[in-house]
């Protein structure tokens, strides 16, 4: 029997913050590794079509890891996640923003702070993911300027999701 | 450019409940502060609808309806707090119109965000997949 997958994606906007929890079906150390370490990162970060590249990491607090999402049409949004806090297999924190291939941030203000907690569960992990923005303003200059920087990530836009949900 | 605009906010609206019920996506707010709210009441998403077609002052939106003028005036409190809508003065009156942009440009990000931690989760579950067989 198919194990059911825990996904839960709660947007709390009194306190600004955007909560996802997700089990994974792999042990703990697994689940860590595939978080942390590049050559894993690189398999599953970006969303397919995008293939993920990174180009350095650095995973310690006060490291980053500089990394760019390539397009099928060969375009690289580059961004880069600067570590905070870090407990071996228990959480690690951090922003992440956007870039360019030096590492230069785009923006003023990186786009969002990262908090990721693993849980482990014996067989199966699960990470709970804390988003969250400085200020109400904060969610709304990253919408103006996640549309600026061009990345749609490919998956369409609200109608056509609303289509295909509808053609269900 | 209305029906246009109509059009959409409708399948905005309706995809906004699908996706509350087909996605286990729970939403924390205050009465006051929530979009999902903001729908999820008939008379406010007719109220959307017919400031959608034209701002309208707070009596002539309670001439469609059958329910009282305060409670007409609550929804409009209810869907400003959320942003939906906003006050203008026009002369000695109060117009509401619709702030379509915001509801669907925020909506929209929170999805296509969504949609990416999905993707992303669905791509590594394949990874540790591949790391449990050992390969």
């Amino acid at each position: 029997m198919k194990k059911s997958v825990l996904f839960d994606f709660i947007v709390d906007r009194e306190n600004n913050q955007i909560r996802v929890d997700r089990s994974f079906q792999a042990p703990l150390d697994l689940v860590w590794a595939a978080w942390t370490e590049a050559e894993i990162l690189d398999h599953w970060w970006a969303p397919r079509p995008y293939r993920n590249e990174t180009k350095s990491m650095d995973f310690r607090p006060g490291g980053r890891w500089h990394y760019a999402m390539l397009s099928p049409e060969g375009e690289r949004h580059w961004c880069y996640f600067d570590y905070a806090t870090i407990e071996h297999q228990k959480f690690y924190s951090g922003k992440d923003g956007f870039c360019d291939e030096n590492g230069v941030a785009t923006n003023i203000a990186p786009n969002m702070q990262w908090h990721n907690e693993f849980e482990d569960r014996g067989t199966d992990t699960v990470v709970h993911v804390h988003i969250s923005f400085h200020k109400p303003e904060d969610l709304e200059t990253i919408v103006n300027m996640g549309f600026k920087e061009g990345f749609t990530m490919g998956m369409g836009n609200l109608d056509e999701y609303f289509a295909a949900l509808f053609n269900r | 450019m209305r029906y246009n605009l109509i059009s959409t906010i409708f399948y905005a609206i309706k995809g906004l409940r699908i996706y509350l019920q087909s996605i286990r996506c729970i939403t924390m707010f205050s009465m006051r502060r929530d979009i999902f709210q903001a729908i999820a009441d008939p008379t406010r998403r007719a109220i959307i609808m017919l400031l959608a077609v034209q701002s309208l002052t707070p009596n002539a939106l309670a001439a469609h309806f059958q329910v009282s003028r305060q409670a007409i005036s609550k929804h409009l409190q209810i869907l400003t707090e959320c942003e939906v809508l906003a006050p203008e003065q026009k002369g000695r009156e109060i117009q509401y119109h619709l702030k379509a942009d915001k509801m669907k440009d925020i909506e929209k990000w929170l999805e296509q965000f969504r949609a990416l931690m999905a993707r992303r989760f669905e791509q590594l579950d394949e990874v540790l997949n591949q790391l449990k067989r050992g390969s």
